[in-house]
């Protein structure tokens, strides 16, 4: 995006410090979109499994922080509390559900989780109601930063990049240096040999599916300040995800992170430009109409020119 | 295949005893939800050539039942209105009959289709899903944002569109009407299944290298299979459309495609009359567990998922006990 920065702001009346704001806002979009999709492609890598129900675990993580949050009037506790209940959940599923699905095709994959999605969406409908619950900005990041060139940023949403950007190293790092992503790499390649080495593969496959679930139960945690805590909330995130790990290649955690950070850009950079474009061609209630309805396909005019040029995602391995 | 024949012609049997029923009890509720499981019906065989026999996992079929949806809810609402479709070079205006308007919606839908299959189908397995959901998505949130037609509220059509010689506004004519298309698509499926296309098609399911190696490109059997399908699952958006008088954006929802993919599971995969026992067991469901309790949903996920985990082959699979080499 960045060459991009420079001849627009001679042809655009924009200030920069507009355009760098909607920049940081793209990347904390991109940076919550990572954490859900690295969850969704570990398991895809991993278990082979498809998980349309990954974006009801996103909503368990808002609604436990919301509810203990309301309880303890600590945002803190409330994030805990998100991170272990969408792992606990996590896990619950993966032993009940999801284990007796790794063997079939992906048709029963898709059904099985689409009927976990009804399960939870209605199911938090049942115990928190009908009505939406909100989620305070903590105090220590309330307010805005000053940032150079003028400008002021809000703190939370820094603090969502930088949090983002620091689960990520961890992620990398876990994988590549730690026993458990040794084994999650081995896990990869070669369940039965991994199996056959004698590591427990059933409980790796609990621990790989709660550590993504915790993942996208922290991030629907984080984004619940932002934007109020619904059922179905997690529904659009997921189909976001969906389009990140097929824009960064399946069961890669360098591409997903890759893909997250290009969607979160473009997305709101799209938002943002498109209809400020096309004031220059059309009429100004038209301009917004047409620009937001193309800035809403965008994301997935993308995904088709990456498809184009490479079927299997940025950083995916020829299929 | 004796007996799966004889579990085809009980369900339809069934059906046409509901809309019977109906008619001689006064009841049109009744009328109402058997055409509704006709439509859907119509909607599941579309996507059982492409899921079924093709093998290909679509999860983006609501696109091209709200798209065909959408082709008769603006043909016709721009009929009502007196306005012009369009003014240059000629002027067109809109239409409200049915004979004009299934062309429209199966042919908008096929090149729909044919775009999305284009891209899709250069992948396969779950990229295949996941695509196919994403440009759903993108036509969904294209219809939330553009305001022209109703946007996020959605477009109402006061009246349902004509058909020669009938009065489709009576239920029981609209319900025979819609029946005959689902026996023709059906039929017309059984045909395609059994020629030289469908078995290629079949054989793609099971070894698209195999295929190559005799001299049919896969490539071009799927796509012309995804574009068949995505037109009929057009012309059941077309006809749900004027079932409601109403078309919205939620048709084009990704619920919307798990909903069809879920008739086509339930009843059988690659069964000719699987998506109509699929789409009547549905409503059914729907319709009880809504009398008992406001979340349905909740138990309606529970029995779909015992259903995948122990009841494999569909309700047809289940009661026809065939055994199924595939």
């Amino acid at each position: 995006m960045r060459p991009l920065a420079g001849p627009l702001f001679y042809f655009l009346p924009m200030s920069a410090s507009l355009f760098i704001e909607q920049i940081l806002n793209g990347l904390q979009f991109g940076v919550m979109l990572f954490l859900m999709s690295a969850g969704l492609t570990l398991v895809f890598g991993v278990m082979g499994l498809i998980n349309l129900a990954h974006g009801s675990l996103y909503m368990i993580g808002a609604f436990a922080a919301a509810a203990v949050a309301g309880w303890t009037g600590s945002y803190w506790l409330g994030l805990m509390a998100s991170l272990a209940a969408a792992a606990m959940v996590g896990a619950l599923v993966e032993v009940t559900v999801i284990r007796r699905l790794y063997r079939r095709d992906h048709l029963d994959q898709v059904l099985a989780t689409f009927a976990l999605i009804l399960l939870f969406s209605e199911g938090t409908r049942w115990l928190f109601g009908p009505f939406p619950l909100y989620l305070d900005v903590p105090d220590a990041l309330s307010g805005t930063v000053s940032l150079p060139f003028g400008i002021a940023y809000s703190k939370y949403r820094l603090a969502i990049i930088a949090a983002g950007l620091l689960i990520a190293v961890g992620l990398f790092l876990l994988i590549a240096k730690t026993r458990l992503g040794v084994r999650i790499r081995a896990g990869e390649s070669d369940r039965e040999m991994i199996a056959a080495l004698g590591v427990d593969i059933s409980k790796l496959y609990t621990i790989v599916f709660a550590l993504g679930a915790a993942l996208a139960g922290l991030a629907g945690a984080m984004v619940g300040t932002i934007q109020s805590v619904e059922v179905g909330m997690g529904e659009p995130v997921l189909i976001l995800a969906f389009v990140v790990t097929v824009i960064g290649g399946i069961g890669s955690i360098k591409g997903a992170f890759l893909g997250a950070l290009l969607v979160g850009v473009t997305d709101t950079l799209g938002r943002f430009l498109l209809p400020v474009i096309l004031k220059s061609v059309f009429e100004p209630s038209l301009a917004t109409s047409v620009g937001s309805a193309l800035a809403s396909m965008l994301i997935y005019l993308l995904m088709a020119v990456v498809l184009i040029w490479r079927p299997s995602g940025l950083a995916g391995k020829a299929a | 295949m004796i007996k799966e024949f004889w579990l085809n012609a009980a369900c339809v049997a069934l059906l046409l005893a509901v809309v019977l029923a109906g008619a001689i009890f006064d009841e049109p509720y009744y009328i109402t939800l058997a055409t509704k499981v006709t439509i859907l019906a119509m909607a599941g065989v579309g996507l059982n050539l492409a899921l079924g026999y093709g093998g290909l996992i679509s999860f983006g079929h609501a696109a091209f039942f709200g798209i065909g949806g959408y082709a008769a809810g603006i043909l016709a609402s721009h009929a009502l209105n007196y306005e012009p479709l369009a003014t240059w070079p000629i002027e067109i205006g809109g239409t409200t009959q049915m004979l004009v308007i299934w062309p429209v919606a199966a042919i908008v839908s096929a090149v729909f289709a044919a775009v999305i299959g284009a891209f899709s189908l250069r992948t396969s397995g779950v990229y295949f899903i996941m695509i196919t959901l994403a440009f759903a998505q993108m036509i969904y949130y294209f219809a939330i944002s553009w305001p022209s037609y109703g946007g996020e509220d959605g477009l109402s059509v006061y009246l349902r569109s004509e058909f020669p010689g009938l009065n489709t506004m009576n239920g029981a004519s609209f319900f025979a009407i819609c029946f005959v298309w689902l026996m023709a698509v059906v039929w017309g499926s059984s045909r395609m299944v059994n020629a030289g296309f469908g078995l290629a098609l079949q054989a793609t399911k099971q070894n698209a290298e195999r295929v190559e190696a005799v001299g049919i490109a896969p490539f071009r059997i799927r796509l012309t299979a995804f574009i068949i399908s995505g037109a009929i699952t057009g012309v059941a958006g077309a006809l749900y459309v004027d079932l409601n008088r109403f078309v919205s954006p939620s048709m084009l929802s990704w619920h919307t495609s798990g909903e069809i993919m879920v008739f086509v599971i339930l009843g059988g995969v690659a069964r000719l009359f699987g998506p109509l026992v699929g789409a009547a067991l549905f409503i059914v469901l729907e319709q009880s567990l809504g009398g008992i309790t406001e979340n349905w949903q909740f138990w309606l996920g529970a029995i779909l998922i015992v259903v995948v985990l122990f009841g494999r082959g569909g309700a047809i699979g289940l009661l026809a006990k065939e055994v199924r080499h595939d």
